[in-house]
């Protein structure tokens, strides 16, 4: 697809699904906690909680440790930065996005990496022993759930010969069957499980613990503060948000446009929230049912998720 | 006093008291540990002519009580180590010499225990002479953590001020990797000088205090401290009125382990049990306001008797028991629960019973002591057994709490229908006695934590001259970094909570 090509609508569609993911993240993660306290006969705060936590956060002072480098600032930005690319480079809205040449899943899965990477970073920077051992624990999770997305998605390219999320999703669009092949049910397991350790989720971490010295991605953001602490957590609520719309998309593609019409577009937008939020309580119900894993544990659970995923590119080929 | 009230069936142990010399205290404690006497207690005493130091040994059942006196030179205080029989004793050395300026002969670790580097130096509080305080120093070099050195070894260093809201305590961890190398708690940030502060005070005075030492253990600690008055002063209290204080004992255990069990659950996110164990404790708290009137059940122990509304009726106790069972179901049908409980924090009989330990934390690694059983002051009834396990571990530590909660329900349900409270509702306080002599007193209450003992000393006035004061929190830390040999440092916290030993108790 050629720059002449690409009409007023696919832009459109970048624009709006960045501005959606914005304002919807932190709405989306007080939903998730909102689920949870009701389910666990709390009332909870509600749910815009966050939008006014954040709006709190950047109206403060910032603050930064005293032997820290420019990364400490840098690493914040860079995370929101990243994440906002991957969103606007995955397709939420239309397959027939605008900016189809970079959308490649291998690429977003390292642009969302290079978030973690420069947070751990930054973690390490601040000196401090929570931060190292933040860093440390992330990127042991990192370098072992990273190979398992990585060989998942070799399954979900496999049967359209590409790793481009829109021919990708526009491929089980127009073969819905292919969404109930082994493959594709073994890669959903392990992307479940991969999406559940990279955004910080139980059984892998607790979002909601005081407990420094259990904690993984929080411990990367134990000092931050103000509006900083705000683009961390905003950067957060965003990466779990683009890859709950990643999975909704690879694996219940339906209700995304295909057509660059205003009824198509109001339609996918409406769907893509439903699902997304549907998802999100799906997790965070699922949340209440366990406890967190010993340390220890967690690499079975990502070699579990591994395994999935190998198991999905090998029924793949046999198939094929 | 009614002449018509029921006799108590236990007459008050007799204390055996036994004046030694600093030669003779090493042999004197040595025997009484080999007959097997737990040193509960060492209070020292400045009577200005000497420091007097008394041990108390205590054994049971049958209950049994011997102090062991020894007086030093108040200039030279020079006092015999008994840190080669007894790590309880060590410690209670250290104590002294920070307050009263003991000066420890052959202790193998002679380091400031309660008093921080930036106290100032020879100034002892609890010496009669010691005067205002100096100004304090800072000075955080002179106390410095023992290091720990090697390839890839990292110190964490976590508190005193914590994230949650929990008291404040001082953490170093060692750590290669996960894996915790060492762990050194230092404590004693909310020394409050609770032991001078009661010094001089009447007896209902010293009650308020008492109740307010450690929050969550009002009645524990009231209660031995009343019953250590109460002995100094050879006052008998009657056998209602004992069952009515056990049943306050009883509800206390049962809101604080309710707690516990929800808190341990949190500590692996699984935060649905801890809410619902938090309406059950929420539950408890409201009978307890209508039971003394305080939601922490202060003031239902009074000066020779007790004073309460009513008690937990059976219905009340029912409905608890069953929200109970269904918590423990839940947690128990958790294999994700249970994993993280299993094998975390490992406490050694031998370590149990070497470090002194009592109460929740001795009874989950298989060392079977109870105050309730050693030295009662009231029947239990007939099916009265003790919780316990070997396991040493932090399910250990569950199942124990597990079991306790249910005992007590099964005492609270016994006494009802025996009538317990029904009579006992407002004993009159008695006056204030006619002996006035300088007399001494022990408390010994298996509170929920553990065994607390108090022991009281009255001046010839009828107020406190020194009550001294012992909470299990004090046997139980030293514990708590012994049972982290194998474990790893996100575990900390569970097995932490697993122990659940008070600051404020220990440090004072």
């Amino acid at each position: 697809m050629n720059a002449a090509g690409i009409s007023v609508w696919q832009i459109g569609s970048v624009a709006v699904q960045v501005a959606l993911c914005v304002v919807g993240a932190p709405l989306l993660v007080g939903l998730m906690r909102t689920v949870r306290c009701r389910l666990e006969g709390r009332v909870g705060p509600p749910v815009r909680q966050t939008w006014r936590d954040l709006r709190k956060l950047l109206a403060k002072q910032r603050t930064q440790p005293e032997q820290s480098s420019f990364f400490f600032a840098v690493a914040p930005v860079v995370l929101v930065a990243t994440t906002i690319v991957v969103i606007a480079f995955t397709p939420m809205v239309t397959t027939r996005t605008a900016l189809l040449g970079g959308s490649d899943l291998f690429a977003i899965v390292f642009l969302l990496l290079l978030g973690s990477v420069s947070l751990a970073l930054a973690a390490l920077d601040t000196g401090t022993a929570f931060g190292g051992m933040g860093s440390s624990r992330l990127m042991a999770i990192v370098a072992l759930a990273e190979p398992a997305l990585l060989v998942a998605i070799l399954a979900l390219a496999a049967p359209v010969h590409s790793s481009s999320l829109p021919v990708i999703v526009a491929g089980s669009l127009h073969h819905p069957m292919w969404l109930a092949t082994p493959q594709r049910l073994l890669a959903f397991g392990a992307f479940v499980i991969v999406i559940l350790a990279e955004s910080g989720r139980l059984p892998v971490d607790n979002p909601a613990t005081h407990l420094e010295l259990t904690m993984i991605h929080e411990a990367l953001m134990l000092e931050y503060s103000g509006p900083d602490l705000a683009f961390v957590v905003l950067g957060e609520s965003l990466r779990l948000t683009v890859l709950l719309a990643l999975l909704s998309n690879l694996f219940f593609p339906w209700g995304i446009a295909t057509a660059l019409t205003g009824v198509s577009f109001v339609v996918a937008i409406a769907v893509l929230a439903a699902k997304v939020a549907l998802l999100a309580v799906a997790v965070a119900a699922g949340e209440v049912a366990v406890a967190k894993l010993r340390l220890f544990r967690v690499p079975e659970l990502l070699a579990g998720a591994f395994v999935l995923s190998v198991l999905a590119v090998l029924s793949a080929l046999v198939i094929a | 006093m009614s002449m018509d009230r029921p006799r108590n069936e236990y007459p008050r142990p007799t204390t055996t008291v036994l004046e030694t010399t600093t030669e003779g205290l090493l042999d004197g404690a040595k025997a009484l540990l080999d007959a097997g006497h737990r040193l509960a207690l060492v209070a020292a005493h400045d009577d200005l002519s000497s420091i007097r130091i008394v041990y108390v040994f205590t054994k049971g059942p049958p209950d049994e009580r011997t102090e062991l006196v020894v007086r030093l030179d108040p200039s030279r205080p020079l006092l015999p180590s008994l840190a080669s029989v007894s790590f309880v004793a060590s410690r209670f050395e250290r104590e002294m010499k920070d307050l009263f300026g003991v000066e420890l002969v052959d202790h193998p670790q002679p380091r400031h225990l309660v008093l921080h580097q930036h106290w100032p130096e020879g100034w002892y509080p609890m010496r009669r002479t010691a005067g205002a305080m100096p100004p304090v120093v800072a000075n955080a070099e002179s106390f410095p953590f023992i290091p720990v050195e090697g390839p890839g070894v990292y110190e964490i260093p976590v508190g005193p001020v914590h994230a949650g809201l929990i008291e404040p305590g001082h953490f170093r961890f060692f750590v290669v990797g996960e894996t915790i190398l060492r762990m050194k708690a230092r404590l004693w940030f909310v020394h409050k000088g609770i032991e001078r502060l009661m010094e001089g005070k009447t007896i209902d005075e010293g009650l308020e205090i008492a109740q307010r030492i450690s929050g969550d253990t009002a009645v524990g600690h009231g209660l031995a401290y009343i019953m250590a008055v109460e002995e100094a002063l050879g006052v008998e209290t009657s056998g209602a009125d004992c069952q009515v204080r056990a049943a306050l004992l009883e509800m206390e255990r049962l809101y604080n382990h309710v707690a516990d069990l929800g808190a341990l659950c949190n500590d692996v996110a699984f935060s649905i049990a801890n809410a619902r164990a938090l309406t059950v404790r929420e539950r408890l708290l409201r009978i307890n306001a209508e039971i003394t009137g305080h939601r922490l059940l202060r003031n239902g122990v009074v000066f020779g008797g007790s004073r309460v509304q009513r008690l937990a009726t059976i219905e009340e106790l029912n409905e608890i028991e069953h929200e109970v069972d269904e918590l423990v179901a839940m947690v128990r049908s958790n294999a994700l629960v249970i994993d993280r409980f299993a094998g975390t924090a490992v406490l050694s009989h031998d370590d149990a019973v070497e470090m002194g330990t009592l109460g929740v934390v001795a009874r989950s690694s298989g060392r079977q002591f109870d105050a309730r059983v050693a030295h009662p002051f009231t029947d239990m009834p007939a099916d009265f057994a003790l919780a316990g396990s070997s396991g040493g571990d932090v399910l250990a530590r569950f199942d124990v709490r597990v079991e306790e909660t249910r005992t007590s329900l099964a005492c609270l349900r016994a006494w009802t229908r025996d009538g317990v409270g029904s009579q006992g509702r407002s004993t009159a306080t008695l006056s204030a006695p006619r002996e006035r002599t300088a007399r001494s007193g022990l408390g010994i209450v298996e509170a929920w934590r553990g065994t607390i003992v108090h022991r009281v000393e009255f001046d010839g006035d009828g107020r406190l001259s020194r009550v001294k004061i012992v909470d299990p929190s004090w046997f139980n830390w030293p514990a708590l970094p012994i049972s982290l040999a194998d474990t790893i440092i996100p575990d900390f916290p569970l097995a932490n909570k697993s122990f659940n030993l008070s600051y404020a108790g220990n440090d004072l």
